[in-house]
Order: C-alpha cells, then structure tokens, then sequence
C-alpha cells in the first residue's frame, strides 16, 4: 500500500488522480484567460469591418465609373499613373482594388443588416403568432414553411432579383424571401415551449391580455436565440449576397461589391490574381468571423433551428 | 463489527462557480458497512447527492476533492484513473432518479442490462440466460418475454426495476441509489422499496440510499446520515436516529413529516430556507434556524462526536441523554 | 350571486387524439378527465389526490381556465366558467392558482415587485387605491417576506421565498377560491412546514377556499377538510377527510393509503 503514506491526496476533475497540491490549477487558469482573450478576435475583426463600412468611403476616393487604361492589371505595390500606390493592385479597367474592397465592405454589410432585421422581424412575427397563437395560424405558417424549405433559396432569391430593376432593395427582398424561416422556426419552437410555462400559465389564469403576455413573458426570452440566429444569418446573407452579384443580377454596375471584383477578375485570374483573391479574401474572413461569434451566441443561448 | 466496505473520511469537495470555488462538501466522514443499506438525507445544498457522486467519481469537471475514500483496502483518491473506471459499474453500481434518462431508447432492455458480461465476452445464449435471470431477480414478471422489449415499453415502475437490474449485472458489491423512487407513484414507490429491502437480505447487497424523504429511509435504511449546508450533522442507527433525534435539525425534519395514518397538525416550521454551502453560517452552520442555538453555536464549529454508543451527532447541546428543550437553553 | 362556490358537473377532457394520414395509424384521444362532478363550497379546502395520470392536475387546470372541457360544465357562485378571457372579470379575480414548481412559475426577469403588480395592471379594479410600493411591502409582509424582496427576481430567492411570492400574486386580486397545484410538492420538507402554515392562515384570514391537488397523503390529512380520491381520470370516492383516512371504503383508497408510508411502524 503506497497511497496511504500520503494523508491527504488531492484529485482534480472526473477521475484523474493526481498527488500535486492545487498548482496544475493556477496554469490552467493562465491558459484559460489567453484563450478568453482569443475568444474576442473575431469580435474586434468584425468591429474593424464595421468601421470600414461607416468610414470608408471618406478614407478613399473611388469611383465605379472611372477607368484608367495606363493602370490596367497593376500588381500589389505598383504606382499608378497618378502617383499614389496601388497596395492591393487594379483590375482589367484600372480602378483600384483596395477601394473596391472597402466600398464593397459597406455593400456587403448595409445590405446584410437590412436582410436580417427585415428576416428578424418577419420571422419573429410569424414565429411568435405559430408558437403561442397556435391552432390554424400554427397549422398555415408550418406548411408554408415547409413549402419554402422545399424550395432552394438562392434559386427563388436569383429569380426574385432578375425580374426586377436591379438596386439594393431588390437584394433585400430576394434574400429576405427566405431568410425568415430559420428565424421563424426559432421563434416557434421557442415560444411553443414557453407557453407551457407556469409563469405563461400565471399570467393567463389572471387573465392578463394577450399582447402583454407575448411581449412581458414570452418575448424576452426569445431575444437570446434571435441573436444566434440573426449573426448566423448575417453570414449567409453577405455570402448570397456576393453570389448574386458575380452572376451580375440585383446589383446595378455602379454599386461596388465584394461578389462584382472577384467576377470582374475571374478573366485575369492566370495573370492577375490578385483582383478576385483579396476581396475573396475579405468576404471569407469576415463570414468565418460572423460565424465563430454565432456559434459563441448559439453556445449560450441554446439556439436551434 | 467488521471492516466497512465504504469509508468516507473528511472529504471535501470544491466545485467552481463564476464567484469562485464553493466548498459544497466539508469534512464529511460515515461509513457504509456491508449487506447494509445507509440512507444519506439531507434538502438542497446539503450535499448529499455530491458526496454519492465523489464516491462513484463523476463529480462535474474542475471540482476538487479532498479526503479519503476507503474502498476496502484502497484509496479511491488514490487510484489510477484506470482503475477507478474498473470499481464503478463493477464494484460499486448507481441507480439513478430518472431511469428513462439513464436507459438508452434505442437498445432492448435485456442488451443494456447484460452490456458488462458482453463485454466480459460471454457467449450469446449465456447472455439471454443471464438478461433472463437479472430481470427476474428484479420481479420483472415474464421475463424471457421482456428482455426484447425497449425502454420505453416498460412502466415507470418496471423501468426503476430494469435500472437495478443493469446495477446488479456487475455483481457489485455497493449500489448507490439516488433518489430511486421519487418519481414515482405511492404504490410503485413501496414495491422499488420492498424490491431494495429483498435485494440487501437475499444478495447481501450493500446499498447507499440518497433521499431527501424520511419516509423512505424509515422504510430501508439500516444506519442514516444526515447532512445539512455539506456537513454531516448526525449519524447512527436509522431507527435510533429517527425516534430520538440527538441534533435539532433531524428532530425538525422528523416533526415536519406528516402522518397518513393519524391525523398530525402542521409541524411547527423552522425559520427560513436550508443554509446555501456557498454561503454557509459561522460556527454550527444550522444555528439561524435552531431553536435552541446559543452564542456558542455562532461562533464555534461543533465536531461529530459519539454521544452515546453508535450516536454520532455535531450539536454542542446535545449530550448522552438526548437534546434540552428550547425553553430550559434559552436565557 | 350567491354562496355557491365552486360546482363541477361532468367534467370531460381527452388529449392527443389525432386521425393519422389516410385514415390510418391514427392515436385515439385519450380521456384525461372521464365525468367528474366536484363541490368547493365557501371556506373549505378540498384536496384531489390520485396518483400520476389520474387527472388531478387537468381538473385542476380547467377550474382555472387554462384547459378547456369537451363536456361538462363549472360554475362558480353559479356563473358558467369558459377560458380565463371569457369569464367576468370578476370571477376571474375571484379564481387563482399557485403552481408546483416556485420558480418556473415567475417570469425570471421581473422583480417580485413587477409579479405581484402586474395583477393590478391586469385587473385595475382590485388595485390599491394609495401608495402601490407600500401596498406590494403590504402583501409581501402578509405571506412572511421582507420588504427588500420587492426589488428582487427570482434567481436571488429560495425556493420557498419564490412560492411565498407566488401566493402574494395570488392573493394581490383578493382571490376566493385558490387552486393549489401540487403547491407544496417541490418544496424541502423542512419549508413545506411554513407554506403549508401560510396556506392555512390565509384560508383563516381571508376565509377562501381551495382546491388543493396533491400526491401527498399526510399533507393532505393535515390540510384537508375534504378529500376526492381520482384515478384514471374518475372520481373513485370523496369524503370528509377523517372519515376517507380512518374508514376508506373504495379499494383503490385502501390501497393507496396502504402503500403510503409513515415514519412511524416501519420498523423492518
């Protein structure tokens, strides 16, 4: 019997055993809080785009319908005819990459904020009424949603966008077309499981009126998975957003867009990479960002779709 | 008396919160003898269901433990993680509250039930015969029949009974229960609670029963623990403890329990709510609710000590001859 | 309106029951409730016990309003009772309920304060007339919690300072006839003392009469002036308290009160 020489033996965890007092604690500490600190990147990433969209167009001067035939296909670096530097090259027109990308950025984002709060509020609505309502209304946005999830949404949004006269509020309605369901469907199940609650149950037996229900009781504790919901969608959007755009519908040509530079590169890609790359580049971070902070929010507040 | 089979000394477990560690169990000492059942009670926070999880070792990740677990010959704070693997489910088996939550849906009764002999590589027509067998020890009636069915084609009751019988597949010699019957029905409840009482007199089972009901323990305990804010308060023989409480605390919790067969009035209620161990009282951690709390009491942590042969109590008042009444303490 | 009470007459109530597609593998609906006929005069308490599935807790619902009967009818003081919103707003004042679990039955964002006034804003006519803030302390003192609990959600409170608020919701429309749902079943033994207590002072203060659902036995026995035993969904036998523990004359009663345990005679 070796254990019993030790008067006081000390296990950390599920099963591992181990005879060192509490220090192996203080390093995982350490190593928690680096990670912590980790955990915000692409937090402050996200923030960095945010401040391009708002700022950006102050910070560069750039115009769509300006071409320069001497400055055609410059690489990163280069000097322009103008003088200034070209850090991330110009295009098969001569327009400058860098400020498409920080343009685009404010594209990108003005337009995937609107399809989400549009989606939000649609879906909130709808999936409120399905989930607490219940009965028939339940019965028709369930098939309703079932339909719309049958059909591929990019198809409907590309259909959508192509009927009409390309601007952004076209883009907007294309995605919102089906954006609203994942919300919808959240909200429902949400709200389903909430109606059973005793507090639910409280405020109905003293008959408090419907409206003050959903709002006071219901609502706020839906708030939580919309968020999960909302970065999650915020992502697909910008990517369906930069897909519509490469094929050249719902964008008009003198809107800048991350998915317009890398279709205007695709031409050059063998000698001029660097046009589709770096506003590639731009979108995957900031998708890969958005989703990262999603699955943070859906981590906590137990978003399902 | 022999050896203990279990013996529990001075553990202490810290589990983390966001304000820091808690100490939800402090300095907890019993022991559990064999062919035995040693009932554990206490309300919420008192540490009951902790202490039964550090002795099975599935206490949720970054709690700390501290203290002896005497298993026999060895520590089980000790022992490689391997070998602690090899005594839980083997040695010392756990039936849970919810057997539908511990059942897997998806597997036949008899499959689950004999999962350790497969994996002992037993052959398939030894193991019908033993899935026979383990739910007929359990009064599963029918039994060839039911070890086909799933889960879910089982009542509560027969689900309850399916749980023991997996624990008993290992032939431990230790079955922890927690709280095994409280999700059932009155008369489902007294059936588990004569199919427990059988299984320690034919099987010589040792059992430790977690349970917040005293009811329960009067019905199938030998030897009783009571736990308070993660401290034992008192221990001893179940019936002894029962009819002659040595600590003010088990004396509440014996008048708080109404009586079906005579008509009892409504207990007189301890002030306030069970000590919370992250917030636990100076000195004798039950004196904001004691009626017969002194200064002492305040200031000074009682110890368990053995007031009279068997009696192990942590009350500073409480002495060979039972407790004083509130009105001779009070000044 | 008169002395009445409650009245329940063929009460009738089946869940779950669906066709399935094509007229096939479809569920029958299952009787929760099958004919139960129920009195709840003035100041008394009547327990319903019966064990899981017995359909205590559906009659339970539908006194309250919250589940609606497919026969059968209620009255109280001999006004028809429908869903909550149908009823005058005065007999829904009149009904209230407590429920078993103390914390998932307030909204865990609002302060005890917020709980209890929300019943005023609801009903506007039983509200205080003065100082609302002094009439919440009021309420909360009546059902033994202190003032600062006001400025408190639940997550701060015990489990049995959380029912005690829920009884001050309860009580804050001065309610007549109190449906206890399993009221005290989730409490630590050692609490259920004091809300028991609190339960049988306010039915001594305010003289209202309850409805008081419980699988508890000696509970019931201390709390009960009637008892109505149910299983599957049907009234098997109800009689005064004392009479149904000391001479029970269903088998089912006799077998329930066998089965429940006493810490006294069980001696092994």
């Amino acid at each position: 019997m070796t254990t019993t020489s030790h008067p006081v033996s000390t296990s950390v965890g599920h099963d591992a055993a181990t005879t060192t007092p509490p220090l192996p604690e203080m390093r995982r500490r350490s190593a928690r809080r680096v990670l912590g600190w980790l955990r915000f990147l692409p937090h402050a990433v996200i923030a960095g785009y945010l401040f391009l969209a708002v700022v950006g167009p102050l910070l560069v001067d750039y115009d769509p319908m300006v071409t320069s035939i001497t400055d055609r296909l410059l690489s990163p670096g280069s000097t322009t005819s103008d003088g200034s530097t070209a850090w991330l090259g110009t295009d098969g027109v001569g327009r400058d990459v860098l400020a498409q990308i920080v343009l685009g950025a404010r594209t990108s984002i003005t337009i995937a904020v609107l399809t989400v709060t549009v989606c939000a509020v649609i879906g909130i609505a709808v999936g409120l009424v399905a989930g607490y309502v219940g009965g028939w209304a339940d019965t028709v946005a369930a098939r309703l949603i079932d339909v719309l999830i049958a059909f591929p949404g990019i198809l409907l949004a590309i259909v959508i966008a192509g009927l009409f006269r390309p601007s952004i509020a076209i883009v907007v309605i294309a995605l919102s077309a089906v954006g609203w369901i994942g919300f919808a469907r959240v909200v429902r199940g949400t709200a389903l499981s909430l109606r059973e609650r005793d507090w639910v149950s409280a405020a109905r037996v003293m008959a408090v009126p419907r409206r003050s229900i959903l709002t006071r009781h219901v609502l706020p504790f839906v708030a939580g998975p919309v968020v999960a919901m909302a970065t999650l969608e915020f992502a697909l959007v910008v990517l369906a957003e930069a897909g519509l755009s490469f094929l050249g519908i719902g964008l008009p040509p003198t809107a800048v867009s991350w998915g317009q530079t890398v279709a205007a590169g695709k031409e050059y890609l063998e000698i001029a990479w660097w046009i589709s790359t770096f506003p590639g580049l731009a979108l995957a971070l900031l998708v890969v960002c958005v989703g990262l902070v999603g699955d943070q929010l859906t981590a906590r507040y137990g978003g399902k779709r | 008396m022999s050896e203990p089979l279990l013996d529990v000394r001075d553990l202490d477990v810290f589990l983390p919160t966001r304000s820091g560690p808690v100490h939800v169990l402090d300095g907890v000492s019993f022991s559990v003898d064999a062919a035995r059942t040693t009932g554990l009670i206490g309300e919420s926070g008192s540490g009951k269901t902790m202490a039964a999880m550090a002795i099975i070792g599935l206490l949720p990740a970054g709690a700390v433990t501290r203290g002896q677990l005497w298993w026999r010959s060895e520590d089980l704070l000790a022992v490689s993680s391997r070998r602690r693997r090899q005594v839980r489910g083997r040695e010392i088996a756990m039936i849970f509250q919810d057997p539908l939550a511990s059942l897997n849906p998806g597997q036949t009764v008899g499959r689950q039930v004999t999962e350790i002999p497969r994996r002992d590589g037993m052959g398939r027509a030894e193991l019908a015969r033993t899935a026979t067998h383990l739910l007929d020890r359990v009064g599963i009636p029918d039994p060839a029949q039911r070890t086909g069915n799933y889960p879910h084609q089982f009542s509560g009751g027969q689900r309850q009974r399916a749980m023991t019988a997996l624990a008993l597949a290992g032939q431990p010699q230790l079955i922890l229960a927690d709280e095994p019957t409280t999700a059932l029905d009155v008369t489902v409840q007294a059936r588990i609670l004569d199919l427990l009482r059988h299984l320690r007199d034919t099987e010589h089972t040792a059992m430790l029963l977690v349970s917040h009901d005293l009811r329960v323990m009067a019905h199938v305990a030998d030897d009783l623990v009571v736990m308070y804010a993660g401290r034992v308060c008192e221990r001893g023989p179940a019936q002894a403890v029962l009819r002659e409480p040595r600590h003010p605390y088990t004396k509440a919790l014996v008048a708080s329990v109404p009586a079906v067969r005579a008509r009892t009035a409504i207990a007189d209620p301890l002030p306030g709510s069970p000590a919370d161990p992250a917030h636990r009282p100076a000195g004798c951690a039950f004196h904001p609710r004691c009626p017969l709390a002194v200064l002492r009491c305040r200031v000074e942590r009682p110890t368990v000590r053995e007031v009279a042969p068997g009696r192990w109590t942590a009350c500073h008042l409480a002495e060979a001859d039972g407790l004083p009444d509130a009105a001779e303490v009070r000044p | 309106m008169n002395d009445a009470g409650l009245t329940v007459r063929g009460l009738r109530v089946s869940f779950g029951g669906s066709r399935g597609m094509f007229g096939r593998g479809g569920r029958p609906a299952v009787a929760a409730v099958a004919g139960v006929d129920l009195d709840v005069a003035a100041g008394e308490i009547v327990a319903v016990v019966g064990e899981s599935g017995s359909g205590k807790t559906t009659v339970a619902r539908c006194v309250v309003g919250l589940v609606t009967p497919d026969d059968g009818t209620l009255s109280y003081d001999d006004v028809p009772l429908g869903s909550t919103r149908s009823r005058p707003p005065a007999i829904q004042r009149a009904i209230q309920m407590v429920f078993q679990d103390p914390r998932s039955s307030l909204n865990p964002r609002m302060t005890a304060g917020a709980i209890v006034r929300e019943a005023w804003q609801a009903h506007p006519a039983a509200a205080p007339s003065g100082d609302q803030d002094a009439a919440v302390r009021n309420l909360l003192a009546e059902v033994g919690l202190d003032a600062s609990v006001a400025g408190r959600r639940p997550s701060a409170l015990s489990g049995g300072q959380c029912q005690r608020v829920s009884i001050a919701r309860a009580l804050a429309l001065r309610p007549r006839l109190l449906v206890c749902d399993e009221a005290v079943s989730a409490l630590d033994v050692s609490v259920q003392a004091q809300i028991l207590r609190l339960l049988s002072d306010v039915r001594r203060d305010h003289g209202l009469s309850m409805l008081f659902i419980s699988h508890d036995l000696g509970v019931v026995r201390q709390i009960a002036d009637r008892v109505v035993v149910m299983r599957s969904g049907e009234v098997v036998e109800q009689a005064p308290a004392e009479d149904l523990f000391t001479r029970p004359t269903h088998p089912y009663t006799r077998a329930l009160l066998d089965a429940a345990l006493d810490l006294e005679g069980a001696a092994s």
